[in-house]
């Protein structure tokens, strides 16, 4: 242990409103980093999950009026791109 | 199978999303995990145990954060670069794909690099910003993980557009040297690099080992982030195959929200 007490570690020689700043803002964009791929993923399911139950209730209506049902091929290109 | 025949079979897999796909599933919650450990240990290693500096006291500590940070930020513009140049020279899906999930992150990081350089740069240099060679060439290495981002967004043919982000990726490497050497091809308030593969770190082992631990976390955690974000990107990509529809549509009779449940059928 480099400090004499916990009040010593958190003075940080006197720079402590230097790097418990910098420190702070880094987990704020390591956590950032992790929760956003892990959003986009549940977002890509529930919106595609949703189109596919819709194009289902299509394709039942269709079979029931006799209608030939097809897929939007475009419609489904307007969800964001979850990068 | 000869190392050849394997090599060509390994770079023929490589062109099917629906396998890397899996690859990316399979790897991305370990790597993100061994990362974050190794990150923790090292912040508390760092933070705590290691040694003040002689001539900068405490505030050298940012030095675990910011130099990781900003090797991370290089490292990823090359990767972008050498996927740029693989798009172009091959054709390749996946390279298209790795530079669309490793500009964000690339941004984020490099943001991250130039903040804590300011938070380092007050206490040691006396100012939040000196536009000096390394603080100009990594702003414009900032600007060109945007532009890489943009570009996408602004060009509506996802392949011309993938072709333009290549092409970008590859042109912007030139910055990677510029920002490496910077320190020592101009006179700059700016510490000259840690590490050398040619003479022993000018730090006593106390100092350095820490940070050996935080670059190794940094870059597991960037491995495993970009294959999350990587999967992503073949998801939208490929939503209209029968696969990624099947893995929709989860299995049958079973629970949605059972993510394990998606990849037995991947």
């Amino acid at each position: 242990m480099s400090f004499d007490s916990f009040t010593d570690f958190l003075a940080m020689g006197g720079h402590a409103a230097y790097v418990w700043p910098a420190y702070g803002l880094g987990l704020v964009v390591l956590a950032g980093l992790v929760l956003a791929p892990a959003r986009a993923r549940r977002r890509f399911f529930a919106v595609e999950g949703e189109r596919a139950r819709r194009f289902a209730s299509t394709q039942r209506d269709a079979a029931r009026t006799g209608a030939a049902p097809r897929m939007d091929a475009e419609g489904a290109r307007d969800a964001s791109d979850p990068t | 199978m000869t190392i050849g025949e394997r090599i060509k079979a390994w770079w023929h897999r490589l062109g099917s999303p629906r396998w890397f796909y899996r690859v990316c599933r399979a790897w991305s919650p370990w790597l993100t995990a061994v990362g974050l450990v190794a990150i923790a240990v090292a912040f508390g290693w760092g933070l705590a145990f290691a040694p003040p500096d002689y001539q900068q006291g405490n505030s050298f500590r940012i030095m675990y954060l910011h130099v990781p940070t900003a090797i991370l930020s290089e490292s990823c513009y090359v990767l972008m670069g050498v996927a740029g140049l693989v798009l172009l020279v091959w054709r390749m899906k996946i390279a298209d794909m790795v530079i669309a999930a490793a500009a964000p992150f690339g941004l984020a990081i490099t943001g991250l690099a130039l903040a804590t350089g300011m938070f380092w740069g007050r206490p040691t240099w006396g100012t939040w910003w000196e536009s000096d060679a390394r603080t100009i060439s990594v702003l414009v290495q900032f600007f060109l993980y945007f532009g890489v981002i943009a570009l996408r967004e602004a060009i509506p043919r996802a392949e011309t557009a993938g072709r333009a982000c290549a092409v970008l990726a590859v042109v912007g490497t030139v910055n990677v040297p510029i920002i490496k050497y910077s320190v020592d091809w101009w006179l700059t308030l700016h510490q000259p690099s840690t590490f050398t593969l040619t003479k022993a770190p000018a730090m006593p082992p106390s100092m350095y080992l820490p940070l050996i631990v935080s670059i190794l976390g940094f870059y597991a955690f960037f491995a495993g982030n970009l294959l999350a974000r990587v999967a992503n990107v073949i998801l939208a990509r490929e939503r209209g195959t029968q696969w990624v529809q099947s893995l929709v549509a989860g299995p049958p009779g079973g629970v949605m929200s059972c993510d394990g449940g998606r990849e037995e059928r991947a």
